[in-house]
């Protein structure tokens, strides 16, 4: 096992376990925010999360191609296009209240955007980001 | 002439009612029975795009699909292994049987089915293109009754 490998495992195990004691859709974004961050060991940086969000990673897509670069407001599927619900949690409650669901789409968005799958680092600066918008 | 009269007038309102239902029945796109969509697979695929109804591929092609969501056209669709065992059961179950949909289309893409093509072929190839619509797998933006799995032509709307 790589360290990196390592480290991922470990990180799905401690995503798992910090959000044991709450039922799917009982957690909010702080406390998504709050695990992730534990989990990077640094404190989660808004305009980190608004950049990675907003720019493209060397592939077609970025964040915003589907989420829109204003995330208060509706996107729609780059590919299908299909309306894609506002992103920013202020904006739209059934956003960040699951971490499965969270963790499953931040696996398949990073693999599309940046072909990898986002460090813990990187899922807290951009739920801080997306937090910011009230 | 009397023979005209031999028919009982209330034969004719069978005759009318018979003629009604057929023309209703015609317009039904057949290939899209009405399968109440596995709620798990309407939640989970209809995150990108509409939910396609099972029978509009076959066993095989769903198959396909199934395994390799991590690259689904383009785009990672993975799944838990659990919700994807359960989505592939009930496609296969549900999968096309209908002799034009029992072949595979190319790439596993409904929109290059045989079936698919013809049925489009009167739809010019510039209102593809329009921005409002994007992709022949943008199902809804015409048909406005897809998400109730009902594709018939008579709601369909195209957008300008």
């Amino acid at each position: 096992m790589t360290q990196s490998n390592l480290l991922r495992h470990v990180g799905a195990a401690l995503i798992a376990c910090a959000m044991q004691p709450m039922a799917a859709h009982a957690a909010t974004p702080a406390d998504l925010q709050a695990a992730y961050g534990a989990l990077s060991g640094t404190a989660a940086a808004p305009d980190r999360g608004q950049q990675l969000f907003t720019t493209p990673h060397g592939r077609e897509w970025s964040c915003a191609s589907c989420h829109g670069s204003v995330p208060t407001q509706p996107g729609k599927h780059a590919s299908t296009g299909k309306p894609i619900a506002a992103l920013a949690p202020a904006f739209n409650p059934e956003r960040f209240v699951d971490a499965a669901k969270t963790e499953k789409w931040f696996r398949r968005n990073c693999n599309d955007v940046i072909g990898r799958e986002c460090s813990a680092a990187e899922k807290a600066d951009v739920i801080a980001w997306l937090r910011t918008f009230k | 002439m009397t023979h005209r009269n031999a028919f009982p007038r209330k034969c004719w309102a069978v005759v009318v009612a018979l003629v009604a239902s057929h023309a209703a029945l015609a317009g039904d796109d057949r290939r899209a029975p009405g399968v109440a969509p596995l709620p798990k697979y309407k939640q989970e695929c209809t995150a990108c795009h509409v939910a396609f109804p099972p029978g509009m591929l076959p066993a095989d092609s769903w198959r396909r699909l199934l395994g390799n969501l991590p690259h689904h056209y383009g785009t990672d669709a993975s799944l838990d292994t659990a919700t994807a065992n359960e989505l592939a059961a009930w496609l296969a179950a549900n999968a096309g049987t209908y002799k034009r949909v029992r072949e595979a289309p190319p790439e596993d893409r409904i929109t290059r089915s045989a079936w698919f093509i013809r049925k489009h072929d009167e739809v010019p190839s510039a209102v593809w293109k329009r921005p409002a619509v994007k992709s022949a797998a943008n199902c809804a933006v015409c048909h406005t009754q897809a998400d109730q799995g009902d594709f018939n032509e008579h709601t369909v709307r195209i957008p300008r």
